[in-house]
């Protein structure tokens, strides 16, 4: 997910070594070479409107692929696509490795289990507790309750809300409700989190937070994920920085320099729901493209 | 759409929902403790209110028959005119009505706030089918319940029409009692109990498919509700038109 690039610039290695941390380095596997999601030519329509137009891409393993466009263009329709609340009209979509395109709804239980989602609003049961929605899927599952405790506490210490267990979703601000929802989506470690505009309507120093989460699930625990959002800030969070751990074994947040560059996070930008750019964040915004630079630079 | 293709879609989609909740009933999960929830509030929360309007059903069942039964000299016979009006007709469509503003309009309420939260999408991402989890529940809640709410208020018009003729019009009790019990049969108190069965039903899958089909933010709640309110009810007294006339061939009932 780093790559050094002193190698590119010609400028000799140091001798130091990379900073030790928690970093699960990509290994060989021949299911990392399977892609964690993949769209290919997918079509979809409501009534005459088209939504989404041909749309391909790859999500890799251990990557976080941004989806960026404006408010109705296809990105919030990708998402529900890959969780099977939707059918496309045509094209394929992969999850995995396993084609879901025309999976029934008892099929996509189980590739559910594998998808983490956090939604806009945080979508929390209003009628159960802290505790009770991050332990939504485990009571689903009979898990026995002192485990589900454990786990529950372990989630919520992930997104530092433990003091917040026994609330209820109207007892919690909206930056507060979106960490719960990002604890209760993580809950049996899916290896695959799609995030929907978790940040809509958030202060920035929320909205920091939670890009802050997205970074860790990205290189502390080699989750993949998509990340929907609009916000240009988002995009510079999620593709300058990175998550590492320091001696003392807290996680900090560094900018991606001269030595290393984040190669695990791209950009994808839709438009009247097509592709019009895929690739690294410093591509999009030495794009020539006018939509581009106008949706980056608000201008 | 025209109306009948309008119409024909949503049977449509109402006999699907009605089918996908029952028959997961067949395996796990099953949800039976959120089923006893939803029975202790239909059923439970429902008891008042329907044994009110039993209550004064009969009342004003006897308050408007008394005279003119007098009129022919056959006043001995409010009790029975009482008792098969409520048992066969009034009792279950009356209870039924109450309870499709009443739950009706609560679940489809609940229902279509959660499907414009997103809370129905998360269900579905978190492994639950929202049919087995929300809908099912409610259904067998409703026709388990409805039935028992009926009787109950069938036992309260009975009451209220007993002491309507004995304080206003001088009747003794006993005399009421044996009219009641000479005017209704053993195939009266069974259609009584299969009539909300129907209605139960109709009022669930109306009121779930509206919630769960609400479109519109708010303001389709709000219009979920009224439908699921209004639809309900039609059906309710439409179906009683032809319960009572199968009812009439099957058991026999109504013949003097």
């Amino acid at each position: 997910m780093l790559a050094s690039v002193n190698e590119e610039i010609g400028v000799e290695n140091d001798d130091e070594d990379l900073a030790p941390s928690d970093l699960e380095d990509p290994v060989d596997e021949p299911n990392r070479i399977m892609p964690a999601i993949e769209f290919r030519d997918v079509h979809l329509s409501f009534d005459d409107k088209k939504i989404l137009d041909g749309v391909s891409f790859v999500v890799r393993r251990g990557e976080t692929k941004l989806i960026l466009g404006r408010s109705g263009g296809g990105k919030s329709t990708t998402i529900r696509l890959i969780l099977g609340l939707l059918k496309p009209d045509s094209g394929q979509i992969f999850v995995d490795g396993e084609d879901i395109t025309e999976h029934s709804e008892e099929q996509m239980v189980a590739v559910r289990q594998k998808i983490g989602m956090v939604f806009q609003e945080g979508a929390l049961f209003d009628s159960l507790s802290v505790y009770d929605n991050v332990a939504y899927r485990l009571h689903e599952m009979n898990v026995d309750e002192e485990e589900v405790e454990r786990e529950v506490r372990r989630m919520l210490r992930f997104v530092d809300l433990e003091d917040a267990i026994e609330k209820m979703p109207d007892e919690l601000s909206g930056g507060m409700r979106r960490r719960v929802g990002i604890a209760r989506a993580l809950v049996g470690d899916p290896p695959i989190v799609l995030f929907d505009e978790p940040t809509a309507g958030l202060d920035p120093p929320t909205a920091r937070t939670i890009c802050e989460l997205a970074i860790k699930l990205r290189d502390l625990q080699d989750v993949s994920s998509i990340f929907v959002t609009h916000e240009m800030n988002n995009v510079k969070y999620l593709s300058s920085e990175y998550a590492t751990v320091n001696e003392e074994g807290q996680v900090i947040f560094e900018k991606e320099g001269e030595k290393l560059c984040l190669i695990n996070t791209e950009v994808i930008m839709f438009r009247d729901g097509k592709v019009i750019f895929s690739g690294s964040d410093e591509r999009l915004r030495s794009s020539p493209d006018r939509y581009i630079q106008r949706f980056i630079t608000g201008k | 759409m025209n109306p009948l293709t309008k119409f024909l879609f949503e049977l449509q989609e109402i006999s699907i929902l009605i089918w996908r909740s029952l028959s997961g009933l067949v395996r796990a999960p099953r949800y039976f403790s959120e089923t006893i929830r939803q029975m202790d509030l239909i059923g439970v929360g429902s008891l008042p209110i329907v044994l009110l309007t039993g209550f004064f059903t009969g009342g004003v069942l006897v308050l408007q028959t008394f005279p003119t039964l007098e009129y022919y000299s056959i006043q001995s016979e409010a009790g029975r005119s009482v008792a098969t009006s409520l048992i066969r007709e009034l009792g279950p469509v009356l209870s039924a009505l109450m309870v499709s503003g009443r739950i009706g309009s609560a679940i489809s309420a609940e229902l279509g706030s959660m499907v414009v939260s997103q809370q129905i999408d998360a269900m579905r991402a978190l492994g639950t089918n929202p049919n087995r989890k929300l809908v099912a529940p409610r259904l067998l809640a409703l026709i388990f319940m409805l039935p028992l709410l009926t009787v109950a208020a069938d036992i309260f018009g009975l009451i209220g029409g007993g002491m309507i003729a004995s304080a206003l019009y001088n009747q003794e009790t006993n005399v009421f009692i044996m009219s009641v019990r000479n005017g209704i049969s053993t195939a009266d108190l069974v259609g009584g109990i299969i009539k909300p069965l129907f209605f139960g039903l109709i009022i669930g899958s109306v009121a779930c498919h509206k919630g769960l089909s609400t479109t519109g933010g708010t303001a389709g709640v709000g219009r979920s509700v009224t439908n699921a309110v209004v639809i309900s009810s039609i059906w309710v007294i439409v179906f009683d038109f032809f319960l009572s006339k199968a009812l009439q061939v099957i058991l026999d009932i109504g013949r003097i």
